[in-house]
């Protein structure tokens, strides 16, 4: 089976300074992978390096088995989708119109449908008219994130599409990232919140200083060691009625 | 679901409106100026055009309204397009510095006493007009972000305008210097249908490059990196946005010498009513930026003053406290 996001001992320099270094992973359609790892890991730099938007100091990212370098704007396109951390918005744009723009290649009209129907999955299909810079931070980020829905590309990567949003939209959030999954996405995405990405990942990655530290089921790569020397946190995940939960506190120094 | 238009007036209706206001303006700037008509005239001038009156009425005053309306489309066409690709609510035509070579390359030919020559001034412009065109369509090619692509806009424009400074400081004659500003305020009288004729086909690309990059200019609303994973192919269409806007420019300084202010305001004063749409306020923007220089070409010809005042003066002087006004409203929904 050829993978839906493959990335080979890729490493990537910013301004004279490594910022991933040898980074191996593999992703299956169908999968979401989380991506953690303190600030300055190279989370970003990782989803830029798989799109080809990072150039690559080594190594080689494929998409559904294609060297992302060799591809055209469209096909790449066709291939991935992506929701970037910014979500600044140049011009107050109805929710519905910037929905659209996940689906800017198809005719206006199915475009328009599209983008309904990926409105209502993050809960905002009352506010489709609203210009999105009149809405709060959360709302916007859900607009963002219908953009993304609204794209018919079988890989979605989004940089933290869950900060900012109130717990319910969190869950929220993966959810309708879960669905796409269910439906033979491959997805992946940064989260911050360790408890969430333990809950709603099939498979976490965790990055520390530009290096893959660990990769593999939730409760295995977020284990008290690797707590430890990738965030500086004494923690482990604990098993609950509604699920895992981490558990953590700082090391003292 | 496909009829519904989400609460936005249609645009046809929007653009039969704005056009129905212009074709009034140049009926009332055909009809009114210096020379009072008398009804009989009037008549006259539509029976026989070769009469006096007909002469004044189409060989003077409507190629002018012509040229007034053909130069405020293109600015304010190209001031939208430059928002939209900088994503700046500041940006203009002249932001990139197109409209400054336009100004040095008319100011050279000037000044090296060729003015007498037919079309040279307006040939001068539109090559100084294009090479700044050719700099900064290379430069945006390889420049993603729009804040280094206006710095270097920047530095172009205050290198032309050096230039043109230098052409004031080693010209030998001052009716040469005084012609040069003259010129670079900015007016439309005394140009001819032929005039009107030699714009066209140059703002006819620009506009039909402008329509190209449209949706491209929507798409940036999000920023580069989703635009450079939207399928869409943006460094064409970001190449023709910025060619078009060249284009346009440079016939409107070659026509009419630089004019300010309408193709920063236009864009302005359609926005509202597009939703704020990058891509929906081209067409509507051309259209205002043609009312607002016809209307102020009109006021320039009738406010009695010894000496006719200048377009760009007019424009500037009336379009400022106006602009204020409608920036005033638009404040909230600018970039936040």
């Amino acid at each position: 089976m050829i993978a839906s996001l493959e990335m080979d001992r890729v490493s990537v320099e910013l301004a004279g300074r490594p910022v991933l270094a040898e980074i191996s992973l593999c992703m299956a359609r169908g999968e979401v992978l989380g991506v953690l790892g303190p600030n300055g890991a190279g989370k970003t730099t990782l989803l830029r390096a798989a799109l080809g938007l990072a150039r690559l100091g080594a190594g080689e990212a494929r998409l559904e088995g294609r060297d992302v370098r060799t591809l055209s704007e469209s096909a790449r396109a066709n291939l991935a989708g992506y929701l970037p951390q910014d979500r600044r918005v140049g011009w107050n744009l109805p929710a519905w119109r910037i929905a659209a723009l996940g689906a800017a290649t198809r005719p206006p009209r199915d475009a328009r449908r599209v983008a309904m129907d990926a409105l209502d999955q993050v809960g905002m299909a009352a506010l489709a008219q609203r210009g999105v810079l009149d809405m709060s931070g959360g709302e916007r980020a859900r607009v963002l994130l219908a953009r993304l829905i609204a794209t018919a590309a079988p890989l979605l990567i989004a940089d933290e599409p869950a900060a900012g949003l109130d717990p319910d939209a969190q869950f929220m959030v993966m959810e309708v990232l879960a669905a796409r999954a269910a439906a033979g996405a491959g997805v992946m995405v940064t989260l911050h919140d360790l408890t969430l990405a333990v809950r709603t990942c099939d498979r976490i990655a965790v990055l520390s200083g530009g290096r893959l530290v660990a990769i593999g089921r939730p409760e295995k790569a977020l284990e008290p060691m690797t707590l430890r020397e990738a965030f500086g946190l004494e923690g482990e995940v604990i098993t609950t009625p509604l699920g895992p939960v981490i558990a953590a506190r700082r090391r003292r120094h | 679901m496909a009829e519904l238009r989400f609460g936005e007036p249609r645009q046809s209706r929007l653009l039969v409106g704005l056009g129905l206001v212009l074709v009034g303006l140049i009926a009332l700037a055909i009809a009114l100026g210096e020379t009072g008509l008398s009804g009989h005239q009037y008549a006259t001038a539509f029976t026989d055009p070769g009469s006096p009156a007909g002469e004044i009425l189409w060989q003077i005053r409507a190629p002018r309204a012509a040229a007034a309306a053909v130069v405020g489309a293109a600015l304010g066409l190209a001031g939208a397009v430059m928002q939209g690709l900088l994503r700046n609510p500041l940006a203009d035509p002249a932001v990139l510095g197109v409209s400054a070579s336009a100004g040095l390359g008319a100011a050279v030919v000037i000044a090296l006493g060729l003015a007498g020559i037919a079309g040279a001034v307006e040939a001068a412009a539109l090559a100084g007009a294009l090479i700044a065109g050719v700099i900064v369509v290379l430069l945006a090619l390889r420049l993603r972000e729009p804040e280094t692509l206006i710095l270097f806009g920047v530095a172009l424009s205050a290198m032309g305008g050096a230039l043109t400074a230098l052409v004031f400081n080693l010209s030998p004659s001052p009716i040469a210097t005084s012609e040069v500003l003259s010129w670079l305020l900015g007016s439309v009288a005394n140009r001819g249908w032929n005039d009107i004729g030699a714009a066209l086909a140059p703002c006819a690309v620009g506009a039909a490059l402008c329509a190209y990059a449209a949706g491209g200019l929507r798409m940036l609303t999000l920023g580069e990196e989703t635009a450079a994973l939207s399928g869409l192919p943006m460094a064409r269409l970001r190449a023709a946005a910025v060619a078009g806007a060249a284009l346009l420019t440079g016939a409107a300084v070659a026509m009419a010498g630089v004019i300010g202010f309408v193709g920063l305001a236009a864009p302005h004063l359609t926005r509202g009513a597009v939703s704020d749409d990058p891509a929906r306020t081209l067409a509507p923007s051309a259209l205002a930026g043609a009312m607002l220089l016809v209307a102020a070409d009109l006021a320039a010809r009738i406010i009695p003053s010894d000496e006719e005042l200048k377009l760009g003066v007019v424009t500037a002087l009336f379009g400022a406290p106006l602009f204020a006004v409608v920036a005033w409203r638009a404040a909230r929904s600018w970039r936040r």
